[in-house]
């Protein structure tokens, strides 16, 4: 039983990595309807510009928050400059395009920052939480920003113009048009803000796995796979997703013998595989209904 | 004039789709646009909202519009209602009318736009909180004009309003569009397949065949034509 609570925790705690990553997928899936390969990248370079800015001697917090305010002006810097002259090209171009930001966004963090592993503070200190030692502050902090950006973006979405704006730009370009929408400056919004969601996973996650270029790339895999469990189009079902993510590579690798350390990885796209098999619109993704 | 158009034409590829047609609007009139299918109708509307390569002149209150963003051309009151209706099909009635009204920013006026929509097309506010591509294809054709009316526009180009729809709903959907134009003095540019319905409706209609306008006159005139009636009227 200590064990099962103690592995539930641990779960938890790393799903809350995944949960903050997969709202940075969905935040993207839902201004334009693709899933960004480069996400996990973008982070990471996000990070590094704090990391620098905490080495020039900046405190923690206007490192965070000019990070997250670059990133912003980044992304939207990315869509009008790489993605809008392409916005009609076929997918696999624009897939195509989605790699060449990840392989630049790699290596010229390598490049800028070397690929030597680097500490990144956390603001929440990491003794255990309340004298337990089932979960730390960094971690119960990374719980409590992912769920709060959660929330703000719900009511963004669901209860601003702007949001509403958005969603009707991504869903239905042609349409959004004929209201009058500036469609092209919804998609460019939606990088931006996918970018400084980014940006925050990214600082969240970097005190756990440590700041180099190369630490997205399992972190990104899990958030796909708890984005596509949850449902792409639903940033709660994303999050739960996440959570779940993390909870269930933790269960199995403690529990089930096979599976063991080695195996944890393959879970995640086990998951993606089964899911999709079963509810290709995610657990809580909502299957558009149309009539004719 | 409302609406002044000369010389338009428009192009898919290499394929040009309209010939040159000069029409005009007057300001809260109701003219239509008949044809056989493939006559350019409704290129011609989507020219006019900037959504096909297209030369000519367009002027929309004397000013030109022929070039223009679809967003911008919105903006300036020209609502245009789309074949396939356009909805949202994800997101509620209510949310679907709301995005009618993105461009405006007088809050109590748009509220009681919403209300004033809801008056007009009851079965809308019984349905306002349900995912509007559940919506019967009569109820979607009233949500589009729903959505249309929140842009307060001046101008309304109306795509097939009647196509997939029962005679009745056809009836009290022209029978709406006759009072908004009346109460309200919205002009409406309307393309339509059921030539009696639209006839009896506008004031001007003009006749395209395969890009250009063959004949054009006020629409009592053209629904007495031999040629039209036994073409377009079946009679």
């Amino acid at each position: 039983m200590e064990l099962l609570l103690q592995q539930l925790m641990a779960g938890l705690a790393t799903g809350a990595i995944y949960a903050a990553m997969a709202l940075a997928v969905v935040m993207i899936y839902q201004a334009i309807d693709h899933l960004n390969f480069a996400q996990g990248e973008m982070a990471m370079f996000s990070t590094f510009l704090a990391w620098q800015m905490i080495q020039w001697g900046q405190p923690y917090w206007v490192a965070f928050i000019g990070a997250v305010v670059l990133s912003f002006l980044g992304g939207i810097a990315i869509e009008r400059v790489l993605f809008k002259p392409i916005r009609n090209a076929p997918i696999l171009s624009q897939l195509v395009a989605f790699i060449a930001l990840y392989g630049i966004l790699n290596s010229s963090a390598g490049e800028i920052w070397d690929f030597t592993i680097k500490t990144f503070p956390t603001p929440f200190g990491s003794a255990p939480l309340f004298g337990q030692n089932l979960i730390s502050t960094h971690q119960a902090g990374m719980i409590g920003v992912t769920l709060a950006m959660l929330v703000l973006l719900y009511f963004f979405f669901r209860g601003s113009r702007l949001g509403l704006a958005m969603r009707a730009a991504a869903a239905n370009p042609d349409s959004a048009r004929l209201v009058g929408i500036r469609v092209g400056w919804m998609l460019a919004l939606g990088w931006g803000m996918s970018a400084a969601v980014g940006a925050v996973a990214g600082m969240l996650i970097a005190p756990v796995v440590f700041l180099e270029p190369n630490m997205m790339l399992g972190v990104l895999l899990y958030g796909f796979a708890g984005a596509v469990l949850g449902g792409l189009s639903s940033p709660g079902g994303a999050v739960a997703g996440g959570f779940a993510v993390g909870v269930i590579e933790n269960l199995a690798g403690t529990f089930i013998p096979y599976v063991g350390r080695e195996l944890k990885l393959t879970i995640a796209l086990v998951l993606i595989v089964a899911v999709l098999m079963v509810r290709p619109s995610g657990v809580f993704g909502r299957a558009v209904v149309s009539r004719v | 004039m409302m609406l002044e158009v000369s010389g338009l034409r428009a192009f898919y590829g290499q394929n040009q789709a309209l010939h040159g047609l000069d029409f005009a609007l007057a300001e809260g009139s109701i003219v239509t646009l008949l044809g056989a299918n493939g006559a350019g109708k409704t290129t011609t509307l989507r020219a006019l909202c900037g959504m096909v390569r297209m030369s000519g002149e367009i002027r929309f209150d004397g000013k030109p519009i022929a070039g223009r963003a679809t967003e911008d051309i919105v903006r300036l009151g020209i609502a245009h209602v789309p074949e396939a209706r356009g909805t949202f099909v994800r997101m509620t009635v209510e949310e679907n009318l709301r995005l009618g009204a993105m461009t405006r920013r007088d809050r109590g006026a748009i509220a009681a736009d919403l209300d004033q929509v809801y008056a007009e097309f009851p079965r809308l506010r019984e349905r306002r909180q349900q995912q509007a591509g559940t919506l019967s294809g009569g109820e979607q054709q009233m949500l589009a004009v729903g959505r249309a009316l929140m842009l307060r526009p001046r101008l309304m180009l109306l795509d097939e309003p009647s196509f997939g729809l029962a005679p009745l709903v056809v009836e009290e959907l022209f029978e709406n569009l006759r009072r908004l134009n009346r109460e309200r003095h919205v002009g409406m540019l309307i393309v339509e397949q059921n030539a009696a319905l639209a006839l009896d409706l506008a004031e001007h209609a003009y006749l395209l065949e395969t890009g250009r306008i063959v004949m054009a006159g006020p629409a009592q005139e053209i629904g007495k034509d031999e040629g039209v009636r036994r073409s377009y009227l079946g009679y």
